[in-house]
């Protein structure tokens, strides 16, 4: 276990250079500093998680009773689509790249990212894509209503005058995207303090260097496909027209080779997150961590050759169904490497059990909940029957919901004291985690009954048999939003005042991060410190 | 950060930015490939020979029943059908058989079909010799044609295949073609895709 040193020099302001915060607004805007980003992405993140979870409220209260109650269909479809997109690239992309600002340099040993500037540019161009994207709400004809995953030709011939604004928004989130990324690989590979080497990183700065190449590879391709949207939209081409000779299906392909990829951008940080939390809690090393390393990156290399199974029923050949059935539950392989290596580190541990351990469980258990209805959904024959119901939404909010978020507000309480010098008040820890456990499953667990049963997704009204479990998953929605107030009281509170923390925080923490005092100093290692 | 570290992160974002412009580029070049890869295996059903066939023989050994469909887009007036619904076929033999079109709106319109074969595996063994799908049709308000289809099903098409589904959508080209019009004065109705 790392022994508690305060009087480490490089925590020492020797530097004149080295200064505090700028004052006032001025900080905000021109910061280079790498925590200062970090904050912000998380704060942006946030707030739309808050906007997105608004709109997942209407939807809900919408299905709270079959029949049509409170909003128009084609308000609801621009909810569905609009809940998506914030969610995805403005609430979970944003806050993991928050958490990388924050956490990878001060987790290798740098004293800021390789790239400060552009740092500063990707985050200051986010807040303006989704302006824009926000913006469409209020147009004539309203904001995009074709899901988030815009098929066309719904989201060409048949779209809302605003779809040019969300492609705009893509290119603008995706820029922002692409450019994080390189700066995270630029931070890993050249920035690393003296001895830290690749095998010897912490699991969160492995999973992000993954994602980040996986970013790199798939984001341009979202570029491409909006892009190419946009020229059939307004400049006459036929990418997606079949009376021009294009074809629909050719956007399904490419915009899933972006979207597979995609979702396992949205995971893999969670699963570098849960490896640093579990091994703290458990007070023992991770179990196999380079079997880890191995599994994260054998993941991302299957995610590129698996996006034909969004898309079984589009009328493929058998060859295609059969290839992207099993290359799909392959990769149940690596993923299940991960899961029993989680148990196996908690396996006669001295396990404590404070809020953000019941976060981590809960994501483990949670998401294999997610990822075995995932491996339903890969049984090409099956899939017919499940396609397009409330079983895939029930399926992915199980990865996302209790897989992502849990693992951002698992890292947050876990990384809270580091940032803010303040202990956590674990009561209201717990009882945000209970209130969101709780919500979190009656709202989505009814879903695979339902869909199973064949409630179709993205539907504003439903059969009458539907009715019990879709009240009932109203019911769990409003306690999971509502649940998240306690979180922002939380921080807030966390952020204001509290029982000083220790430079540890937390007795069984491993890792740079801990070797600082909290809250962490402005600036951090400035001089490298040495690993051995 | 030293200058060293400055040149090698230089050096690499250049690189990583490269890959980025690059995967932008391969985005696109997945419409190509999506075309060769369709033509290569058959799939998607859009690879059937066009022109005179070089069939062999006639196999009257079995016979393969041709069905025909016909749709039409949400915003296609036109009525659109076939004169037969289907056809049983030896493999090999030269078929014909017509679609009627009616231009039932008071404006002058160009339409063109797009067809597609069901099974995917068929659609190789299915050879249109002479296609009104080949061209746009014109047609005048209210009036209404007849439009061939010359045919030859391959004797080499699998023996599991016994029904083939040939399929059109039907689609409005009015707008391109006023555009065309314009820009090459070309003969009305005759230029090809």
């Amino acid at each position: 276990m790392a022994t508690v040193d305060v009087d480490l020099p490089h925590v020492k302001d020797e530097d004149p250079h080295h200064h505090g915060p700028a004052k006032g607004l001025g900080r905000w805007l021109y910061t280079t500093n790498h925590k200062d980003i970090g904050s912000m992405y998380l704060i942006f993140s946030l707030s739309m998680f808050m906007i997105g979870g608004i709109m997942a409220l209407i939807i809900r209260a919408e299905l709270f009773q079959p029949g049509l109650q409170l909003v128009e269909p084609n308000f609801f479809n621009q909810m569905t689509t609009m809940h998506g997109l914030i969610m995805v690239f403005g609430a979970v992309m944003p806050a993991f790249v928050g958490l990388a600002n924050w956490m990878i340099p001060m987790q290798i040993g740098a004293p800021d990212m390789a790239l400060p500037r552009m740092n500063n540019w990707s985050f200051w161009i986010l807040p303006f894509a989704f302006l824009i994207l926000l913006s469409s709400l209020f147009m004539p004809g309203g904001a995009p209503n074709f899901g988030w995953t815009f098929y066309a030709p719904l989201s060409t011939t048949y779209a809302p005058e605003s779809v040019t604004f969300f492609i705009f928004g893509v290119h603008i989130m995706g820029a922002s995207s692409i450019m994080g990324a390189i700066n995270i690989i630029a931070t890993i590979l050249n920035m690393r303090a003296p001895g830290m080497t690749l095998m010897k990183m912490p699991l969160f700065v492995w999973t992000w260097l993954i994602t980040a190449f996986l970013l790199i590879a798939v984001m341009p391709v979202l570029a491409g496909v909006v892009t190419m949207m946009l020229m059939d939209i307004h400049f006459g081409t036929s990418f997606f027209n079949a009376a021009g000779g294009g074809d629909p299906v050719l956007f399904q392909h490419v915009f899933w080779f972006f979207g597979h990829p995609e979702v396992y951008i949205m995971i893999l940080p969670a699963f570098g997150i849960i490896s640093e939390i579990i091994p703290t809690f458990a007070r023992k090393r991770l179990f196999g961590y380079s079997s880890m390393v191995y599994a994260v990156a054998s993941i991302a290399l299957l995610s590129f050759v698996v996006w034909a199974h969004h898309m079984f029923t589009v009328g493929m050949p058998l060859v295609g169904e059969v290839f992207f059935m099993f290359a799909t539950m392959l990769i149940a392989v690596p993923t299940g490497v991960k899961v029993f290596n989680w148990v196996a580190t908690m396996f006669r541990g001295s396990m404590t059990f404070e809020t953000p351990m019941l976060f981590a469980i809960a994501f483990v258990v949670l998401f294999t909940i997610g990822g075995f209805s995932g491996l339903m959904l890969a049984i090409a024959p099956a899939d017919f029957q499940y396609h397009d119901t409330y079983f895939v939404v029930a399926h992915f909010h199980y990865v996302l919901v209790p897989g992502a978020i849990f693992s951002i507000m698992a890292a947050t309480y876990y990384w809270l004291p580091k940032w803010t010098g303040h202990q956590l008040n674990e009561t209201m820890g717990k009882l945000h985690f209970w209130l969101s456990f709780v919500g979190v499953n009656v709202t989505f667990f009814p879903m695979h009954f339902v869909g199973l049963a064949g409630m179709p997704r993205r539907i504003p009204d439903y059969a009458l048999q539907f009715a019990d479990f879709n009240s009932m998953a109203s019911v769990g929605a409003f306690i999971f939003g509502f649940s998240q107030l306690v979180f922002i009281y939380n921080v807030i509170q966390n952020v204001r005042a509290g029982e000083k923390a220790t430079a540890q925080v937390w007795d069984g923490a491993q890792g740079l991060e801990w070797t600082i005092p909290s809250p962490a100093p402005y600036h951090t290692f400035s001089k490298p410190p040495k690993v051995d | 950060m030293t200058e060293q570290n400055q040149t090698k992160t230089n050096r690499l974002v250049v690189r990583l930015a490269t890959a980025a412009i690059a995967m932008f580029g391969f985005g696109f070049a997945l419409v190509p490939l999506y075309d060769v890869f369709c033509d290569i295996t058959g799939l998607n059903g859009k690879n059937f020979s066009q022109g005179p066939a070089d069939v062999a023989s006639v196999d009257r050994s079995r016979t393969v029943k041709v069905q025909f469909v016909t749709v039409n887009p949400a915003d296609m007036p036109w009525e659109f059908k076939p004169t037969l619904r289907s056809m049983r076929v030896y493999p090999g033999e030269d078929q014909t058989t017509t679609f009627y079109a009616k231009n039932s709106t008071a404006e002058w319109m160009v339409a063109q079909a797009v067809p597609s074969v069901t099974p995917s595996e068929a659609a190789p063994y299915l050879h249109k010799v002479n296609c009104f799908c080949f061209d746009r049709q014109p047609l005048d308000a209210g009036t209404d044609t007849e439009m061939p289809l010359l045919f030859v099903v391959d004797p080499e098409l699998p023996e599991h295949i016994s029904t083939i589904t040939l399929s059109y959508a039907l689609y409005d080209l009015t707008d391109d073609q006023k555009v065309t019009q314009l820009t090459l004065d070309n003969d009305k109705g005759r230029t090809s895709l």
